[in-house]
């Protein structure tokens, strides 16, 4: 492929994919984590968390940007702090999965709820008199009851974190190499002449990449559905 | 020894049970909303009683996390793991127990391989009570294990719950509000109302207790009794010793010498004061009337001694009155018609 791709489109299509990848990764425990509260714990303050998680689904991506820059950027004490210690965000490529990993979370949490919802309690109830704790429940009755559900979540916050522009863009700028992921590289390619055809194959990609996740969860989530389902398979 | 105490506020209904079994099978007998299947939850640590005193054996349980209790629990519904095939239900508890003769008494080898989406509802059942007792529970407790199935099923499962009473020696807390299974199965009989115990004690006693017959409900009301099969007759019928003398039954699938458990309705005893010629039916027995207690119905029901077991009659307010019905009257109990409730009498 980085044949037929320029450096630089080769470029903004693999940091796409390590920014995607990571926060995925990075934010599914805490998915899974505030999904299970979301559903099984009643407390002062569920609805308020429940619209945090929320918040940037509906929120402008601009603003959810522009929060994050004024909360982590360099100038503020969190972020100057941050940089101190080796973590710095702003304008690196982990800005970027931060910020990707923010705008899907809601969409990734909502997945999984949904599926720890739709999970018999009285299986988790059966499990805890045969001797089982609390963690060990979880573990061997209700994550394997959840997988579909956690699986549905993960390939839709990797999708919209492939293609999350705007909260980017405004946090960790457009920069080549370290913060120029394939919808920023689209938007710049445009505004140069000649920067169609770049932006073309650029658009070809996100396309087949998108596509090939739908399908792959399709595919995976069935498998699994049917072996959690308790169809022999 | 099973020894429960409990007290729990729910809104609007007061859960305040207290009692004390031997081992066998401890039976919660009630109608719905009695709070039988609050007080298994609480006794497992699935209900955080108010307060709770449950000991077993002379551990106490109560303070325990549910995975520390040690007791098996079968449920209505199977609760059987879908994504784990019946054999990996069955070594869920981990309990190091081999399987195999629990596997075999309950007849579910050839499902071992198989996902619980793919058995029938008494073989989802029966695994169930496998899992159960795979976890070597020091108390097994059965909430109403054969409510959801058909008659057919429950045929099926009620000969494995009796040798699981007499053979596996686990003491059981079985709910329930069929007094058919109550007959065939308890050894002591703890009956509910609104939350309260109303009566305790051995199976056959509360039963013919006639203040009992109203929670149990007049039509389903009656006693069982011990007998033996004396005889299997050429013309199909069976005879049976008990202690207040002798019936004969359509032929019982018992051999000669076997102990069986028959049941007798109250609704199926009628008095008569001299000895009854020239009728149908074939059981008579002398008896002595121990107690009599009237209902708002039409009816009394009454309390009759006969050897030393005990019967229970329903008959009308009038009749109790043309007959002079009281305490001691002496006459004779027409058994119109006696059921086998269980091959063995257990406990």
């Amino acid at each position: 492929m980085s044949g037929w791709l320029g450096p630089a489109e080769w470029q903004a299509v693999a940091l796409s994919l390590r920014v995607a990848l990571v926060a995925t990764l990075v934010s599914l425990p805490f998915g899974v984590g505030v999904a299970w509260v979301l559903a099984r714990k009643r407390f002062p303050g569920h609805g308020l968390l429940n619209g945090l998680v929320h918040l940037p689904l509906i929120l402008p991506p601009v603003v959810t940007g522009y929060l994050l820059l004024v909360s982590l950027g360099p100038q503020t004490a969190l972020g100057s702090w941050l940089e101190a210690a080796g973590l710095g965000v702003a304008f690196r490529w982990t800005g970027a999965a931060l910020a990707a990993g923010i705008m899907a979370f809601p969409l990734m949490v909502r997945a999984i709820r949904l599926s720890l919802e739709a999970v018999d309690p009285g299986l988790e109830e059966a499990a805890g008199t045969l001797g089982a704790s609390r963690l060990r429940v979880f573990g061997t009755v209700t994550l394997p009851l959840i997988a579909p559900g956690v699986l549905t979540g993960a390939i839709l916050a990797f999708a919209k974190a492939m293609g999350e522009f705007g909260a980017t863009i405004t946090f960790v700028s457009n920069i080549p190499g370290e913060t120029r992921t394939v919808p920023s590289a689209i938007y710049a390619f445009l505004q140069v002449p000649g920067g169609e055809y770049s932006a073309w194959r650029l658009v070809i990609v996100s396309v087949v990449i998108a596509m090939g996740a739908l399908l792959a969860s399709e595919l995976l989530a069935r498998r699994v559905a049917a072996r959690v389902g308790g169809r022999d398979a | 020894m099973l020894e429960v105490a409990l007290r729990h506020d729910f809104n609007g209904f007061t859960l305040d049970v207290a009692f004390e079994a031997p081992a066998g099978v401890t039976c919660l007998f009630g109608r719905s909303g009695a709070g039988k299947t609050s007080v298994v939850r609480a006794v497992a640590g699935l209900l955080q009683a108010d307060e709770a005193r449950i000991s077993v054996a002379g551990e106490r349980l109560d303070g325990l996390p549910v995975h520390r209790r040690g007791i098996g629990y079968v449920f209505q519904e199977p609760r059987l793991f879908p994504h784990m095939s019946v054999a990996g239900n069955l070594g869920y508890a981990r309990s190091g127990m081999d399987p195999a003769p629990v596997v075999e008494m309950l007849g579910i080898g050839h499902l071992l391989e198989r996902r619980p989406a793919a058995l029938s509802g008494g073989e989802a059942q029966r695994a169930a009570i496998g899992r159960a007792l795979l976890s070597r529970p020091r108390l097994l407790l059965l909430d109403e294990p054969l409510a959801a199935l058909d008659e057919a099923r429950k045929a099926e499962i009620l000969p494995y719950l009796e040798r699981l009473r007499d053979a596996a020696g686990v003491p059981m807390l079985y709910v329930s509000h069929s007094v058919a299974e109550v007959a065939r199965l308890a050894t002591t009989l703890v009956a509910l109302e609104n939350g309260r115990v109303v009566r305790v004690g051995p199976a056959a006693e509360v039963l013919s207790d006639p203040d009992v017959a109203p929670v149990i409900g007049i039509r389903e009301a009656g006693a069982i009794l011990a007998a033996r099969v004396v005889a299997h007759h050429e013309d199909g019928l069976s005879e049976l010793a008990a202690a207040g003398g002798t019936f004969w039954l359509p032929k019982v699938a018992a051999a000669v010498g076997s102990e069986v458990r028959v049941r007798i309705e109250a609704q199926d005893v009628m008095l008569s004061a001299a000895r009854p010629e020239g009728i149908s039916a074939l059981n008579v027995l002398p008896i002595r009337i121990s107690t009599l207690r009237e209902g708002e119905g039409p009816g009394v029901m009454v309390q009759l001694v006969a050897g030393e077991e005990r019967l229970l009659a329903r008959v009308t307010h009038r009749s109790a009155r043309a007959m002079g019905l009281a305490e001691g009257w002496q006459g004779y109990a027409v058994v119109k018609s006696v059921a086998v409730a269980s091959g063995n009498v257990g406990g």
